[in-house]
């Protein structure tokens, strides 16, 4: 089993009117030095038992569903549970 | 000539679409449910707004995923005609069978307003009832609808003319180029984001959509009917 930690989020060509919007909150609050403020998503996704590779797993999967790689990146870490 | 209206966990403008079909444009419709494996004995295929499955991960994402997906892309792939309307549209970007994709509205509120629609392409099999470059009122309701799609694509967009419709006057959500509508570049699958299907009726603002269905029918008719 295997928990794997997928971060998605908009490709740096592609504006993040979110993002700003929270960066301007922020300023207004006093804090001046945020610069930029892009907003993703974050994914657990838990994987039991496989006779997969994981890493070709977890990659088609991204590309297949969890991200729309025509906007966004996405990149992964592993983490081994028990 | 007989129309499926897709309808999708989340979909919430069939009804309206089903009654474009039917009781405005006169022709016979069905709803098909997401899981269906099968549309062999319908010649055009409507996906409608909404948000199908809650909008959850992006619009459109699981939609995708549905067995009845995989049929529109074969139907899609026959030639026939396809046509999505604002979820609709988010679901065919989706799906790959047009490029591009739908943001966030660029000022981050759902707009839902009557806006004016510039037909750029009237050669087209959903919009040869159309005079070029008309300017037609037609409503939007969405909150992500701003296309985007890299310099190369919109190059090829233009080289095609695949650019259908674009937003008269101000545009709501920021799309690139002000692009409501794009088709494929065989030209049988339309995207927009405008409800055609909401603007039948003179009595309900506009009935200027009427004539998206009517260049579908006539298109058809033309080919079957001798």
């Amino acid at each position: 089993m295997a928990k794997v930690k997928i971060y998605v989020t908009l490709r740096e060509s592609v504006l993040d009117p979110q993002g700003s919007a929270v960066q301007g909150s922020l300023v207004k609050m006093g804090y001046n030095e945020v610069q930029d403020i892009r907003i993703g998503k974050y994914l657990e996704v838990v994987i039991g038992d496989t006779e997969r590779d994981l890493d070709s797993l977890v990659k088609e999967m991204c590309e297949k569903l969890l991200a729309n790689t025509v906007i966004e990146d996405y990149r992964y870490e592993v983490e081994e549970a028990n | 000539m007989k129309f499926a209206v897709l309808v999708f966990p989340g979909s919430n403008c069939d009804i309206d679409m089903y009654h474009a079909i039917k009781d405005e444009l006169g022709e016979e419709v069905e709803y098909v449910w997401h899981d269906a494996t099968d549309l062999s004995e319908f010649d055009g295929v409507l996906i409608p707004g909404g948000f199908s499955y809650g909008d959850y991960l992006r619009c459109g994402a699981m939609a995708n995923q549905s067995n009845v997906m995989a049929e529109v892309k074969k139907f899609a792939q026959a030639g026939k005609p396809v046509l999505g309307v604002c979820n609709g549209f988010q679901i065919l970007t989706e799906a790959g069978l047009l490029p591009g994709a739908l943001l966030r509205n660029k000022n981050l509120k759902f707009m839902c307003r009557t806006v004016g629609l510039k037909v750029t392409n009237n050669d087209t099999l959903f919009t040869n009832q159309y005079e070029a470059g008309e300017v037609i009122n037609i409503p939007i309701a969405h909150g992500e609808g701003n296309y985007f799609c890299d310099d190369k694509t919109l190059a090829e967009l233009k080289a095609n003319n695949q650019i259908v419709f674009t937003y008269s006057g101000e545009n709501p959500n920021g799309s690139l180029e002000d692009i409501a509508g794009i088709i494929n570049e065989r030209g049988n699958v339309l995207g927009m984001m405008p409800h055609p299907e909401r603007a039948v009726d003179a009595l309900l603002g506009s009935n200027d959509g009427l004539k998206v269905f009517k260049s579908i029918v006539k298109m058809w008719r033309e080919s079957h009917v001798s």
